[in-house]
């Protein structure tokens, strides 16, 4: 490694920014562990899935579209997670998502059925935000009892019924949809990686989450309003939530309160392998987005090997926590 | 005297760097031995490898003439070596009496949990110390000098008879500091031996018995403590003879130009009618006991605090702040108390943790200009010798002085007019101690303004112009430079008499 060559009681310097920063690498190997897991497992899988269709253009752009949902709420809740909260509902608020979506599309068309359904998750990711900064309940605690209120009005309102959506603008922009030879879901998985990743590493505010994350007190000695940075964290998450049930309610053209069950876990184990710390302070849009691909290139593969869906689950869960396991790196002094 | 420890020719490498150089150490029973050196000399890795925490590479330990290889922290305890911590170990939501016997209860014939007699064990154990704690109360409602005496008795217990204890009064008011060192002189009348580590050298004089000094791995002095000097033992640690690091510097200050901060009447829930004006080029001392308001003050001035009457003003403008945000507009600094939980995120870099004030002027249209960020960061280290092999090492990695320097580094960065710094040299070493002083000295002649508040009379002396002495909220005294010089004033005030004494103290050391 380069900078190995500095003696240590050099005074600190500053490294320039290259393409990977080895000095950082040396310190945030957490950050890194994903992208060596997915370049093994991807390069396995190339190896001995060719022949089984693996490497064709349509597969790969089907695991990403696959994973679009995961990809989208992940990047949310890497700041959520960032900033040392998190947030247990966005599976329940993607499901409620599109069933307002759905009910307000057929009524109202296309423009008020998308703002219905990331209304209805910003509404909620308000009330999270709200109830965690200024009541000063546990974001755990909050996060999950809006996870059953969200999916009890979702069932509620339909009646337990999915609500077929007919708007075929809708979707395609949503679902099905290409732009040229691009899957709408891929398109929507890079746009929410492009937004975060740079909000999160460029700008203040990213700046401001993982601060907050690393040290509420230290943060606020420097001048940062840590309630308000965790109210737009959670706020945040419900909306991109909220754009995850679009996701579903284009995919399978109607909106059903069950869209989304359990991808908070998922989201999570995305947004930890990703690089986050659990409790704060360190996190990776890039990292999430591939954590969230990896769990679902390990699936695919494991598919196309011939595994039955109850062993891919087991494979799913060693490798979840042999990723996590690889990533931990204790501080010396 | 029955030798207690003997550790002869220790030696102890990490990686391929040298930490211990055979080095020896010598602790008799019923004496409190002071262990001094700089942060990284090794006096930490000597008292783990003590405990059974490393293993040495090289050399012997005898306990009471008996030769042992301790393989694990276990095997330490149980021959009777007992490490109370900084950080306490204890558990907040148990009792004193079920801290005691954590992991070895007493059961009683069905094979539950004896309560009596684990509170009977507490309490007598509390009875011998001479300390009057509740063995039912919990560990949580018991203030932090009550925690450490409970720790202490955890460890007496268990029975130990060889007790290290690291920076014991770091956190401790100037009594709780008394009722500590009558236990411990009460435990050497036990034939209790007590290695004491601490970087408060009036302490050290106060109450050890003999000390020794390591410096880069190598034991460089153990002497009788009333046969040193402190100059001799400063200059022990430091390696060369400090001169004049704890001197005063005299300086200009112009009392005719318009104060830089002008408090008048500050009245809050805990402070009442403070005022005092601090000049450009000043530096204003702040003195008094743990709870007097020192920091509450600094807290207030930094808009963290609701004010309910006076006035405070900086150049001249009202300046009473809702939040520390508007108090960084106006270019004031609080560099908190304890850094490692107020001042840094640590597991962030160097550079991230410089440039959190001033996210707000390095962003444009949100965005962070990482590469004026960078260079500030560069020039800051080396101003304030910031010794790293990377800016983004996370700053949780550094030594204390180091983590000092970034905190002060942030500010300076923020270019802070005006610096609130609370116990700025609070648990680092006497080195970068005399660097800090001089740092605080370099910003008052830039014509920075300067409040520290600060536990250590003799470096308050060495830097303030004026020392404001606080008691109870209020401002007790004013200390002007002329009087602060003088040795022979101020006997007749009973009612400050603890800390005028150590005032005194040390003014005459000076």
């Amino acid at each position: 490694m380069v900078d190995d060559k500095v003696s240590p009681a050099s005074t600190a310097k500053t490294e320039k920014p290259a393409v990977l920063n080895l000095a950082k690498l040396r310190f945030e190997w957490r950050l890194y562990v994903v992208y060596f897991a997915f370049g093994v497992i991807f390069l396995t899988f190339a190896v001995t899935q060719a022949g089984n269709g693996f490497l064709t253009v349509t597969n790969l752009l089907n695991i990403v579209s696959e994973t679009a949902n995961i990809s989208v709420a992940a990047v949310a809740v890497a700041f959520v997670i960032g900033a040392a909260e998190i947030d247990l509902s966005v599976g329940a608020v993607a499901g409620l998502a599109s069933v307002t979506a759905a009910l307000a599309v057929d009524h109202w068309g296309l423009a008020l059925g998308v703002a219905c359904g990331l209304g209805t998750g910003l509404l909620i990711g308000l009330v999270n935000g709200a109830l965690v900064t200024r009541v000063g309940i546990p974001s755990f605690l909050v996060t999950l009892g809006m996870m059953g209120v969200a999916s009890g009005i979702g069932m509620w309102i339909t009646s337990a019924a999915p609500v077929p959506i007919q708007n075929d603008l809708f979707n395609g922009l949503f679902g099905s949809g290409f732009l040229g030879p691009v899957p709408s879901l891929v398109i929507w998985t890079a746009i929410a990686l492009i937004v975060g990743h740079i909000t999160l590493r460029r700008t203040s505010y990213g700046r401001r989450i993982l601060a907050t994350g690393g040290n509420e007190i230290a943060a606020r000695f420097s001048g940062i309003n840590t309630r308000n940075v965790k109210y737009a964290a959670l706020a945040v998450s419900g909306l991109v939530a909220g754009l995850s049930g679009l996701l579903y309610a284009g995919r399978y053209e109607s909106g059903r309160y069950q869209w989304g069950t359990g991808d908070e876990l998922s989201v999570i184990a995305a947004v930890i392998i990703g690089g986050a710390s659990l409790f704060g302070g360190q996190s990776s849009v890039v990292g999430a987005v591939v954590g969230a691909l990896l769990l679902t290139l390990i699936t695919n593969g494991l598919i196309l090997m011939g595994l039955d869906i109850s062993q891919v689950q087991v494979a799913r869960g060693a490798l979840i926590i042999l990723a996590v396991a690889l990533a931990k790196r204790r501080l010396t002094a | 005297m029955t030798v207690a420890v003997a550790m002869t020719d220790i030696t102890k490498r990490f990686v391929s760097v040298p930490v211990l150089k055979r080095t020896s150490f010598e602790l008799r029973a019923g004496e409190i031995h002071a262990l001094l050196g700089g942060n990284g000399a090794g006096k930490s890795t000597l008292m783990k490898i003590l405990t059974g925490v490393y293993a040495p590479d090289g050399g012997q330990i005898e306990i009471y003439g008996l030769p042992v290889h301790f393989r694990s922290a276990r095997d330490a305890k149980a021959a009777g070596i007992a490490m109370i911590f900084q950080e306490l170990s204890l558990v907040p939501t148990l009792s004193v009496a079920q801290n005691i016997c954590l992991n070895r209860e007493l059961h009683t014939r069905f094979g539950l949990i004896d309560e009596a007699a684990c509170t009977g064990i507490a309490a007598e154990t509390l009875q011998q110390m001479e300390v009057d704690i509740d063995p039912r109360q919990s560990v949580a409602s018991l203030s932090t000098s009550q925690r450490q005496l409970v720790e202490i008795a955890k460890a007496l217990s268990q029975g130990a008879r060889i007790v290290i204890m690291d920076e014991p009064t770091a956190s401790l008011a100037s009594n709780e500091v008394d009722v500590l060192f009558s236990l411990c002189r009460r435990l050497k009348d036990r034939g209790i031996a007590i290695v004491y580590v601490s970087h408060r050298m009036e302490e050290v004089f106060e109450i050890s018995d003999r000390l020794t000094v390591i410096r880069d791995g190598v034991n460089v002095l153990t002497t009788e403590t009333e046969k040193a000097t402190l100059d001799e033992v400063v200059a022990h640690i430091v390696g060369q003879r400090a001169k004049n690091e704890f001197a005063w510097h005299s300086r200009a200050v112009d009392r005719t130009l318009e104060p830089m901060v002008s408090v008048s009447h500050l009245t809050t829930d805990r402070l009442s009618d403070v005022s005092f004006d601090v000049f450009p080029g000043e530096v204003l001392g702040v003195a008094g006991l743990m709870g007097s308001g020192r920091t509450r003050l600094l807290r207030t001035l930094f808009g963290m605090e609701k004010v309910r009457g006076g006035s405070i003003r900086i150049a001249g403008r009202s300046a009473i702040f809702a939040r520390p945000d508007q108090a960084i507009e106006q270019h004031v600094a609080l560099v908190p108390e304890d850094r490692r939980s107020q001042g840094l995120i640590l597991q962030h870099g160097i550079r991230d943790n410089i440039i959190l004030p001033l996210l707000k002027k390095l962003s444009r249209w949100t965005f962070v200009e990482d590469r004026e960020g960078s260079k500030l960061v560069r020039r800051l280290s080396e101003d304030l010798n910031i010794v790293s092999d990377s800016t983004y090492k996370p700053v949780g990695l550094l030594s204390g002085g180091n983590q000092q320097k970034v905190v002060i580094a942030k500010w300076l960065g923020a270019g802070a007019n005006i610096l609130l710094l609370d116990e700025p040299t609070a648990g680092v070493d006497v080195s970068v101690k005399t660097q800090i002083l001089s740092m605080i000295r370099d910003l008052a002649d830039q014509g920075k303004s300067v409040i520290v508040v600060s536990s250590e009379l003799p470096e308050l002396l060495a830097v303030s112009d004026r020392i404001l002495v606080m008691r109870e909220g209020r401002v007790h005294r004013v200390l002007e430079r002329p009087e602060i010089g003088r040795t022979d004033q101020a006997a007749g005030e009973s009612a400050f008499a603890g800390d005028e004494e150590s005032l005194h103290r040390a003014l005459q050391a000076v």
